[in-house]
């Protein structure tokens, strides 16, 4: 830990779930800025945990706001963008395809 | 009154007398570009070359006698986080920087057909996250009134180009604020829609049951105008409801007598500025002159919207932005050991460091083991905050509040704390979690500095709030001053 870090500070969040939760994410932190992520981070989960506050026995949780559900159509064929235009801001490409490190070995 | 500082509707009635051409207007808004962009910086791309064939076009067609649009030769900007097929949209982020959507959204392709005339696209928050558009990955927008203070976020450049005489009228989105509050800061007329009423088809999404697409105006006229080119049912977008369109310049009606407006003491507590106070009680003694009438209402639930507002978002928004990972487009890392590590540096490299903590913070709400405690229980929260705003509009037609606790702070005030910076949303996220329209019309000046009144209604009655705000603008002058910038 870097010098500014306060020893036995409460933090609503530790490194550890800060370490999970960017590995859900994919996202990776250098050290220096880890600690410094953590501390607003946890700032923000205090603040959110404000919630706590309030009684929610018997509500139900708003997915969405309209009452829409299963909004389907036909099953036409319509058309679709053209493959070349899919590809054009493609990284990299081959043969009309996203090219990719190999996944399975 | 200069060409630049005329409002939509009044650049088209000159168009049609013929007094100006559609290219004399674009060309005078090129050159004003030319004059302020450097102090302004509020785009992030300008299509000169395509703007003046368009507005050839228009009067080409204009010339040969043929019935136009309301925002026909209408020089507009778009906030680029909305796709334009063949130009560059970036959302302000490093991820997308070399991003060209090879399709339209639906409301760029309906002010095509209006033929607006597109100026350029705009700087935002990265990802429409943030509230000072100082989170962009590129450039700080200034606001025009003060070139030290912010002009808001997300859609902070949208609002500058229009205050600044860069554009009539713009495009912005609003998950949180981000139309209304620059719109506040900027002195504009700034409307989210009721959720669903605008399709979101070619929106980078960042939080989708919140985003909707809306106007940022110089007064309410063009606020309807708007409205009316870029709202209605799109199949192409299944959030977008099958209802609710009307012509909202049928909502242009100068009168508010018996209308019933309800004041929350919620809206009004110590963070609220002083001067932004006096300016509600001053705007609320007008309409009351008029024949409204003023009443209070409790809404309890309204302090939990801001956190509620936050799981909610950020947990959608890790979900939505899980796609930017370097395989289909934007930007990939150059060095990478595996797939994995391909995704972790792209993203890593791409994104910065307020949209990573969203993301972060719905990761950590949605993951095994606390997604109960944070996401549903957030939208049960929603659930409480929606029926507050259902009690309050079983008595009242509308709602009225600030729309920002105060006015513009100055560029890097609140950089240095992300909560601070949240804080400034008080009043416009409720909104959102109900999914209620509201609009943010100018109603004051404090320093120099423009203050905002934000009016909330049912859902699809968009024509209340309009009508509101059109009784309130017509009898006041806020709407008139425009921002004098040093040459």
């Amino acid at each position: 830990m870097g010098p500014d870090y306060k020893e036995g500070l409460e933090m609503a969040i530790n490194i550890k779930d800060v370490e999970h939760a960017a590995n859900l994410a994919r996202l990776r932190f250098s050290e220096d800025q880890m600690e410094d992520f953590t501390k607003k981070f946890s700032g923000i989960i205090e603040y959110v945990e404000k919630l706590n506050e309030v009684d929610v026995e018997g509500v139900e949780p708003t997915y969405h706001i309209l009452p829409l559900k299963n909004v389907l159509r036909e099953d036409e064929v319509k058309p679709s963008i053209p493959r070349e235009k899919v590809l054009m801001n493609a990284p990299e490409q081959y043969n009309g395809y996203f090219k990719l490190p190999k996944v399975i070995e | 009154m200069e060409i630049h500082n005329l409002t939509a509707h009044e650049i088209r009635d000159k168009l049609r007398k013929k007094e100006v051409s559609a290219r004399e207007v674009t060309q005078t808004i090129f050159n004003r570009i030319e004059k302020v962009e450097s102090k302004i910086e509020a785009f992030m791309g300008l299509s000169k070359e395509r703007a003046l064939k368009w507005a050839d076009e228009v009067d080409r067609r204009m010339g040969e006698g043929l019935e136009m649009e309301d925002l026909a030769g209408i020089p507009m900007a778009i906030k680029d986080n909305i796709c334009t097929e063949g130009i560059t949209t970036t959302c302000s982020s490093k991820i997308l920087q070399n991003f060209v959507p090879p399709y339209n959204a639906t409301v760029m392709e309906k002010l095509y057909q209006s033929k607006g005339i597109l100026v350029g696209k705009t700087n935002m928050d990265e990802f429409a996250m943030g509230s000072s558009t100082e989170n962009s990955a590129f450039k700080k927008t200034k606001n025009p009134w003060n070139l030290e203070r912010v002009p808001g976020g997300s859609s902070g450049g949208s609002a500058a180009a229009v205050a600044a005489g860069e554009a009539f009228f713009a495009l912005g989105s609003d998950t949180g604020g981000s139309i209304r509050q620059p719109a506040s800061f900027c002195g504009l007329v700034g409307l989210k829609p009721t959720y669903g009423l605008v399709s979101r088809y070619g929106l980078i999404a960042y939080a989708s049951s919140l985003d909707q697409i809306g106007p940022l105006t110089k007064d309410v006229e063009d606020c309807a105008l708007v409205l009316n080119a870029i709202a209605g049912h799109d199949k192409m977008d299944p959030t977008s409801a099958p209802y609710g369109k009307i012509d909202y310049k049928k909502a242009l009606i100068n009168d508010v007598f018996g209308m019933k407006i309800g004041i929350a003491k919620e809206y009004f507590g110590t963070g609220i500025d002083m001067d932004v106070k006096n300016a509600l009680y001053n705007a609320v003694e007008l309409l009351q002159s008029m024949g409204a009438v003023i009443e209070e209402v409790f809404m309890p639930h309204t302090q939990y919207a801001l956190p509620a507002y936050y799981i909610i978002a950020s947990s959608e928004c890790s979900s939505n932005l899980a796609r930017f990972d370097g395989v289909r487009y934007g930007h990939r890392a150059e060095q990478f050991e595996d797939f994995n590590d391909l995704f972790i540096k792209t993203r890593s490299e791409g994104f910065g460091e307020e949209v990573k903590r969203r993301i972060m913070l719905g990761t950590h709400g949605l993951s095994s083991g606390y997604y109960d405690a944070y996401y549903k229980k957030a939208l049960k929260v929603r659930t409480l905050i929606k029926e507050d705003f259902h009690r309050a509009f079983e008595k009242f037609d509308v709602l009225i509040s600030p729309t920002t606790p105060t006015s513009a702070f100055k560029l890097g005030k609140k950089t240095h704390d992300p909560l601070e910076m949240y804080m400034s949303d008080v009043c416009t996220v409720p909104v959102n979690i109900a999914g209620i329209p509201a609009i943010s019309i100018p109603c004051g000046y404090k320093d120099g500095l423009p203050m905002g009144l934000q009016i909330m209604g049912k859902y699809f009655d968009e024509s209340t709030i309009l009508r509101v705000a059109y009784t309130f603008e017509q009898n006041t002058d806020f709407h008139k001053k425009r921002a004098e910038l040093q040459p």
